[in-house]
């Protein structure tokens, strides 16, 4: 999963031409630390047919709430450089990500 | 067939703890946890209150000193989820959604997660301005306003937190002017907070924004007139429900709220199986009291398998006639039962095993054959008790029991111990 922060978010996000799947994050966080190595893992099976990446909310707070994160974790996914599909919740499950991606892509 | 002396389901304080007792007790160890080790405890800052932590320290670091301790031991972690449970003598079934666990013994520590308000707008702007985590979310209301509603200990604790972060929090009690659920110190502390704004004698009715919390109706209670109160968060503390939706269909009884019903040693209503911490009905939930109880539970553990694998070894698995004499040391009776017994069965000693179960030290196998006094004595044949004596009998009549096991005697080689117990003999479950 790549970092994306403030300075890269545009380029690598908004501007990307694959699905981009961001998790926002915080280390202070219990459920996103138990919810990023599914996410890891989801990130190595879709290499090459979406683009993962990932959001420290307490670096960029500021990115976080200009794409309406106001809590974590929050997955959202991104496809030509706008928010199509978000799951929030502390119990955000890998497979509702998956699904949420599959209806993307296929 | 069982893989695991003891499966611990959820590594919260409980389960941890638990964990820790019986990995240490050389019980072969497993803890099933579908996310973080830590529990609820892992998303509290500052713990203030758990001994020998004089300066205090947080939720996160001694979750982590929690489970270092378990896993010294031996203690393995297993990240999945718990599906169901099921029982059957001492084989319990965890099924899991990645895999199925056998063991002796299940100590249920699921704990207990947020209670939401159940109003409008709550579901629908969840991670959109509406939290139940003041440690995950805090930084994203840095200079923001937010609503906060409950009064109890977690309530206020969180609200004091959260104004290191907010512009201004809105305190949304219930009661009357001043009275809040939480204790004293913590109480004081909150009043003390300048950023805290209390609006007295309200409920929250919903919660309203498009897309993103925009606002708040508060209704005053007393004079029964709503009003918006424009915010960008509101951070819900009402107290927890149980995580205990995997037993609604049993084994384990659980009362009309959900929470697992134990007793004092933290025995549910299934045999060999324990609840600990949060999701066990009970008074007080912290970290101290859930370890407490996975104390209790795990030594309880220890003597039910204990108990239950020298019973077998000794009384089901034997061939030959065992008499099992249910005695205790506070019986005169039993007391002077007891040698004359014994002469009996040295009299026999070629073919005649005594078991002695001290009933106080023992109460489950004195429940389970329905032994009401001390001393009773049950003649058991190829793992089936045949012949029951109640009271301090003579020599004649235990020779009559022992007549009695003559046709009980199963071949050799046989499976007597998944023989059902005689009808009409014996009350409660066969052993198993």
């Amino acid at each position: 999963m790549q970092q994306f922060d403030k300075e890269n978010f545009a380029v690598r996000v908004l501007a990307s031409p694959e699905p981009v799947v961001v998790d926002f994050w915080s280390p202070k966080c219990d459920p996103c630390l138990a919810l990023m190595p599914d996410m890891e893992a989801l990130a190595r099976r879709y290499e090459g047919k979406a683009r993962f990446g990932k959001v420290n909310i307490l670096e960029n707070r500021r990115l976080a709430i200009s794409q309406k994160v106001l809590g974590v974790p929050n997955i959202s996914l991104y496809v030509g450089g706008g928010k199509v599909a978000e799951l929030t919740g502390d119990d955000i499950a890998s497979d509702a990500v998956e699904e949420a991606l599959k209806r993307l892509l296929y | 067939m069982t893989d695991y002396d003891v499966v611990v389901v959820g590594a919260g304080p409980g389960g941890l703890t638990a964990a820790m007792y019986t990995a240490r007790a050389r019980l072969r160890t497993a803890v099933l946890e579908k996310g973080r080790v830590g529990g609820q405890a892992a998303t509290t800052e500052e713990i203030e209150n758990y001994p020998g932590f004089p300066e205090g320290t947080t939720g996160p670091e001694l979750m982590e000193r929690f489970a270092a301790q378990a896993r010294r031991f031996g203690a393995e972690f297993i990240r999945d989820e718990a599906l169901s449970l099921s029982a059957d003598g001492m084989t319990k079934v965890v099924r899991g959604k990645a895999g199925t666990y056998f063991a002796k013994v299940v100590i249920l520590a699921p704990g207990a997660e947020p209670r939401p308000l159940g109003i409008k707008g709550e579901r629908a702007l969840r991670g959109k301005g509406v939290s139940y985590c003041a440690t995950c979310d805090a930084d994203l209301y840095t200079d923001l306003d937010v609503v906060i509603v409950g009064n109890g200990d977690a309530a206020l604790e969180e609200a004091i937190y959260l104004a290191r972060f907010v512009n201004k929090a809105s305190m949304v009690v219930v009661h009357d002017e001043g009275v809040v659920d939480a204790t004293r110190v913590i109480a004081e502390r909150a009043f003390a907070e300048p950023k805290l704004d209390w609006v007295w004698n309200s409920v929250l009715e919903e919660i309203v924004g498009d897309g993103l919390v925009e606002r708040v109706r508060i209704r005053n209670l007393k004079t029964g007139a709503a009003a918006d109160l424009p915010c960008h968060g509101v951070f819900i503390f009402v107290g927890t429900i149980p995580k205990t939706g995997f037993l609604k269909d049993g084994p384990v009884e659980l009362d009309a709220q959900g929470y697992i019903k134990a007793g004092e040693l933290m025995e549910t209503s299934v045999d060999g199986v324990y609840a600990v911490g949060d999701a066990r009905g009970k008074y007080l939930r912290q970290v101290v009291t859930a370890a407490g109880d996975a104390a209790t539970a795990a030594v309880a553990a220890e003597r039910y398998v204990h108990e239950e694998e020298s019973f077998r070894l000794q009384v089901l698995d034997q061939v030959g006639p065992v008499f099992v004499a249910f005695w205790s040391p506070a019986s005169q009776e039993a007391l002077a039962f007891m040698p004359v017994l014994e002469t009996f069965a040295s009299g026999h000693a070629d073919g005649l095993r005594l078991v002695k179960i001290d009933t106080y030290k023992n109460r489950r196998m004195a429940e389970r054959y329905g032994v009401q006094t001390v001393p009773t004595t049950l003649a058991f044949a190829g793992g089936r008790a045949v012949a029951r004596l109640e009271g301090a009998v003579s020599a004649a009549a235990l020779a009559a029991a022992l007549q009695e096991t003559v046709g009980h005697r199963a071949p050799q080689g046989g499976e007597p111990r998944d023989a059902a117990v005689r009808q009409g003999e014996l009350r409660g479950p066969g052993p198993g």
